[in-house]
């Protein structure tokens, strides 16, 4: 326990440590796609959860991040002043603040999960899918209907104070969570559903409340990367269309459905590809939607398919392989 | 009243191209259990070429002909026809014995892939549609106005889901398709060519878009590459709320989805036009999971 907790504080500062650095010697165009691949990262992690690893299928997850982003951002700009005393709080405070605003935003966009998961009781499949991407598209039309939060001019100014340190952090503890969630007594739980729903429920599991949960902690994540993305660049329902959540359907699905690792390596790779087709300006996003086309018919799998990438296995094939552990019966 | 009578003539005529996209994602989705994104952008394509068409013959001019719209609208919808089936040759036929997800992602990414070409080709800037009927006012009684384009839409959108019934009842190949709906495997030892049915299908389904297209221009003539993104998903969503699967149920939600839009338009707020859609599917849905004329498949075991 204590080496772990030693492993985390020691992650935490590599990253702010890195940070540190980058800011002064990176220039600010590398450092944006690094934030904004991080945050990507958070999505898609979150969103394998619920397709992957749960075998649900939703395309409404940027109404969750919506939900994330503004809630945190109406605390930012409306609550914290007022519990800090008046004046914006900065500092060690500020810090503390901002965290308080991830989480709420986190909080709120899990209660949007709960109400999104609920209907899963009774709708499969396509069906579930169709009211993820309604429930979506119902919170943007609302949250531009609300003229506290900018309405249709987008939300002005909220304090910008997320860092790749802030974003790095997210990614690294929503991988933390639903990597040790997907090795636990829960996590096969799901990983049961995913592999058929009602041998899962003839064995005991409690279907509808594991695949609420599931929506519920994916929801959070999806919030809390929201909360970031709304503290470090302009504000407005746009950002958060349906073409976002396929989007990052596309990372999950290009990396490897149910493997964390390909998610975040779909997601970086997909923020960095349209960057780096740039030298193709104007046909770059026709070379993205052919190479997608081409990638699914040649590797429908996802990149990983439905392993993980582990440094053990790469090296593992330059040793002389282990002796057989007891005979598997039949093959 | 008469304000409400209004919302309901412009919400059907509205309904009917929502109607028409919808049978071709109903009919696809029938087929190989695949929402076929792109089946928005291929209205798109609809209308361009119907535009190109047009302008190549001249229509438009001082003299609107009906001759020339029927060329247009035939011309627009072999075009598209041939569109879909070379999408479903190239794009969805590789990926036909992968997961569902996958056939999803491709279809994500030939409806970018379409968008992107049209940027390219057509220009992003929104073209004016050509008048191809001179535009009329009709009285229906008690003061509800329409346009003679309207009624030419939900005549026109009549006509040919009439025409798709019937093809789909009556007809040989109509009757492989529903068998290919029903058990593709069987289907194909019982001597169904399935790969040409399946082609058949994406014809047919894509000249519907490109008739919707075509009618589109006529009643609000300003098209662009992205028209066919929000249409597709309201269609899609339309389908849905009709049953997706069944030819009548794709009418039905796209006329539900239509009208209510213009009643939401007529009497809350035009900014809540774009949710009432899903609010009324969650409803529906949350009621009869199957949509309203689905039927319930038994779960099996």
């Amino acid at each position: 326990m204590a080496r772990r907790l030693l492993f985390g504080a020691a992650a935490i500062g590599g990253v702010w440590l890195l940070d540190r650095l980058l800011t002064g010697s990176l220039n600010p165009y590398f450092y944006r796609i690094l934030v904004l691949s991080g945050l990507n990262v958070m999505l898609a992690l979150s969103l394998n959860l619920i397709n992957g690893i749960t075998g649900q299928f939703s395309i409404g997850h940027a109404g969750f991040m919506a939900v994330g982003a503004y809630t945190s951002a109406a605390f930012t700009v409306y609550g914290a002043p007022r519990l800090a005393g008046g004046a914006a709080p900065e500092g060690i405070a500020g810090a503390a603040f901002f965290l308080l605003a991830i989480a709420i935003g986190g909080a709120a966009a899990a209660l949007a999960g709960f109400l999104v998961g609920l209907p899963s009781m009774r709708l499969r499949g396509d069906y579930l899918a169709i009211v993820t991407l309604g429930f979506g598209e119902i919170i943007r039309v609302a949250i531009l209907n609300i003229e506290a939060v900018g309405g249709a001019r987008g939300f002005a100014g909220i304090p910008q104070v997320t860092t790749l340190a802030w974003v790095l952090t997210g990614a690294i503890a929503t991988f933390v969570v639903i990597r040790n969630l997907m090795r636990s007594y829960h996590g096969r739980a799901l990983l049961a559903i995913r592999e058929d729903e009602i041998a899962a429920e003839a064995l005991g599991i409690p279907t509808t409340r594991y695949k609420v949960t599931a929506f519920v902690i994916s929801a959070f994540f999806a919030g809390a990367a929201g909360a970031l993305f709304s503290h470090y660049t302009y504000l407005h329902t746009n950002s958060f269309t349906f073409m976002k959540s396929i989007e990052v359907i596309v990372m999950v699905v290009l990396g490897g459905m149910g493997s964390l690792t390909g998610s975040i390596l779909g997601a970086t790779l997909l923020t960095a590809l349209p960057e780096a087709l740039r030298f193709a300006s104007a046909d770059r996003l026709i070379i993205y939607s052919a190479l997608l086309i081409l990638l699914m018919i040649a590797r429908p799998q996802g990149i990983l398919g439905n392993r993980e990438f582990s440094m053990a296995r790469m090296f593992g094939r330059f040793r002389p392989p282990a002796p057989e552990a007891g005979g598997t019966g039949a093959k | 009243m008469q304000e409400l009578f209004q919302q309901l003539a412009n919400g059907i005529a509205w309904g009917s191209i929502y109607a028409l996209i919808a049978l071709g994602y109903t009919m696809v989705y029938g087929i190989l259990r695949l929402i076929n994104f792109a089946h928005g952008d291929i209205y798109m394509v609809g209308a361009f070429t119907a535009y190109f068409a047009a302008r190549a013959l001249g229509a438009g001019g001082a003299s609107p002909s009906p001759g020339l719209a029927v060329i247009v609208l035939v011309s627009a919808m072999a075009a598209c026809a041939l569109l879909g089936m070379v999408i479903e040759f190239f794009a969805y036929r590789p990926v036909r014995r992968s997961s569902r997800l996958t056939a999803l992602i491709t279809a994500i990414g030939v409806s970018l892939l379409l968008e992107n070409l049209g940027i390219r080709i057509f220009g992003a800037d929104p073209k004016f549609f050509p008048q191809l009927v001179a535009p009329r006012r009709v009285d229906l009684g008690g003061g509800v106005m329409v346009t003679n384009h309207q009624i030419t839409v939900v005549v026109v959108s009549l006509v040919l889901m009439v025409a798709l019934t019937l093809f789909v009842t009556r007809t040989r190949t109509g009757k492989a398709m529903r068998a290919v709906a029903f058990h593709r495997d069987a289907a194909s030892l019982m001597g169904i060519p399935v790969n040409r049915i399946i082609t058949i299908t994406f014809a047919i389904g894509s000249a519907l878009a490109a008739a919707a297209g075509v009618l589109v221009g006529l009643t609000n003539p300003k098209i662009e590459p992205l028209m066919g993104i929000m249409p597709g998903v309201k269609a899609f969503v339309a389908a849905v709320l009709g049953g997706i699967g069944s030819i009548p149920g794709a009418v039905i939600g796209g006329l539900v989805m239509g009208v209510s839009e213009y009643l939401v338009v007529g009497y809350v707020s035009s900014t809540f036009r774009d949710a009432i859609a899903f609010v009324i599917l969650i409803l529906v849905l949350l009621i009869k999971p199957a949509g309203i004329l689905g039927r319930n498949v038994a779960e099996k075991v």
